[in-house]
């Protein structure tokens, strides 16, 4: 077992020292891409944070729909081709509930401010 | 840099008597974007220079080229579509590689500001409706007069789409649902058939607060179906949080077909959903190869990372489209 502080508690803090102390002293495209690279640390907090459950959710909702076991990559492998196929489509009970939900769980990870997802949110 | 620039005007624009203020803009290793002044006693002509420097001849498989930008663009500024004039093609020569030099047009293309403003307060309400127009005076160039560019149709789109897309063997079931219902809604070949911009969105704008004054960069420039371009303006990638103003954050379809048909064109509602949802994969599967660029290098950019993050965001434009809740 690793000692703490926690991932999630280190990418917040350095996130933070970050914005806090460095963003204020830098300007111009440097001042950008600094930007850029708190938004990839924040990105990192949150995907430590949610990931473990999203995944396990999302590997539980792929099992039921597709009746086979399997590590998350090969259940997406499995259920894309079946798409791709035409064997399963929207028709099929569960798929869009399930594409709903992974993609939120995604979008709560990679972009939470973006406006669909703010608008699904509300919306739910 | 500016000698270079100096001595290509010289040959070019009599009575000129210098460069100055040459400053890199943007672009890559291949493709370059250069401002500068042309100093000449009636007053300084502002100039851009777009060029891929020598060695950097080959343009990717789905560009234009930029001998055929050229062309474009000053056949469009004759057509009276807000264009930038072409000054010069480059030439051997002139020992900057290929490209060409234009007319500087002052204004904004950064869509956020655009959006938010105050002082395109009163372009914002019309700009949705002159998109539409500008859209038509494109479609309406005459084909003959044009170089040679690519012919599409939307099948061969999204054959080139999904090859992308398996290339990056990363499975998305909801990119693979999309590319099932582009294939089961395919209009088939457009009854008309005439030159697109391609990439027809902000970025690619320049505004004043009196409306559009150019349309820059037909790098995607192909024939095909006209739709194509009224489709891609409304990703809602392009709206930038305005998610219930479909033309760019800007306006409803409704003014962009009301400017198109009053440019005399006649738009189609369904083909223009079809080519949307067509963009919204495009787009996605393009943030996909941003993150395979950073991954592969030389310039490990964390922007082009980060916009690989950005790919779930078709996903739920693509959902909101396909399977509204």
């Amino acid at each position: 077992m690793q000692d703490e502080p926690t991932p999630e508690e280190l990418t917040r803090g350095v996130a933070d020292f970050l914005r806090n102390d460095i963003a204020p002293l830098i300007s111009g495209h440097n001042a950008f891409k600094l930007r850029v690279a708190i938004n990839a640390l924040d990105l990192v907090t949150r995907q430590l944070r949610f990931e473990e459950g999203s995944d396990a959710a999302e590997a539980a909702r792929l099992s039921q729909l597709l009746g086979q076991q399997g590590s998350l990559g090969e259940l997406n492998r499995a259920l894309a081709d079946r798409i791709a196929k035409g064997e399963v489509d929207l028709r099929t009970p569960g798929l869009a509930e399930h594409l709903w939900q992974t993609t939120m769980d995604k979008l709560a990870v990679d972009q939470p401010n973006y406006g669909s997802y703010k608008r699904e949110l509300g919306a739910k | 840099m500016q000698e270079a620039l100096g001595r290509c005007v010289a040959s070019w624009c009599p009575g000129a008597t210098g460069v100055t203020n040459a400053a890199r803009l943007s672009g890559g290793a291949s493709q370059e974007t250069w401002s500068f002044d042309i100093v000449h006693p009636d007053g300084v002509i502002g100039a851009i220079l777009r060029r891929a420097p020598p060695g950097y001849g080959a343009a990717p498989s789905r560009a234009a080229g930029l001998d055929a930008e050229a062309i474009l663009m000053q056949r469009a500024f004759d057509a009276g579509v807000p264009s930038p004039r072409v000054l010069h093609v480059l030439q051997p020569q002139d020992e900057l590689g290929t490209g060409f030099v234009m007319a500087r047009v002052e204004g904004e293309t950064i869509a956020r500001k655009i959006l938010r403003d105050a002082g395109f307060a009163e372009a914002r309400p019309i700009l949705a409706h002159q998109l539409g127009q500008v859209a038509a005076g494109i479609h309406g160039l005459a084909l003959a007069q044009l170089p040679k560019l690519r012919h599409m149709t939307a099948a061969r789109e999204i054959g080139e789409l999904e090859r992308d897309y398996r290339s990056l063997s990363w499975p998305r079931p909801v990119f693979e649902l999309a590319l099932r219902w582009l294939r089961d809604h395919d209009p088939g070949p457009s009854s008309e058939v005439t030159l697109v911009h391609g990439d027809f969105r902000h970025g690619n704008f320049i505004i004043g607060p009196d409306g559009v004054r150019a349309v820059l960069d037909w790098e995607l420039a192909h024939i095909g179906d006209p739709m194509e371009d009224l489709g891609w303006i409304c990703v809602n990638s392009w709206r930038y949080g305005e998610i219930d103003k479909p033309v760019g954050g800007l306006g409803t379809r409704e003014e962009l077909f009301a400017g198109y048909q009053g440019a005399g064109r006649q738009a189609d509602p369904a083909r223009v959903k079809f080519w949307e949802v067509m963009g919204t994969l495009r787009w996605g599967v393009m943030c996909c190869g941003m993150m395979q660029r950073f991954r592969i290098g030389p310039e490990r950019s964390i922007e082009r990372a980060m916009i690989g993050r950005r790919s779930s965001e078709t996903e739920i434009d693509l959902l909101r489209l396909l399977a509204p809740r």
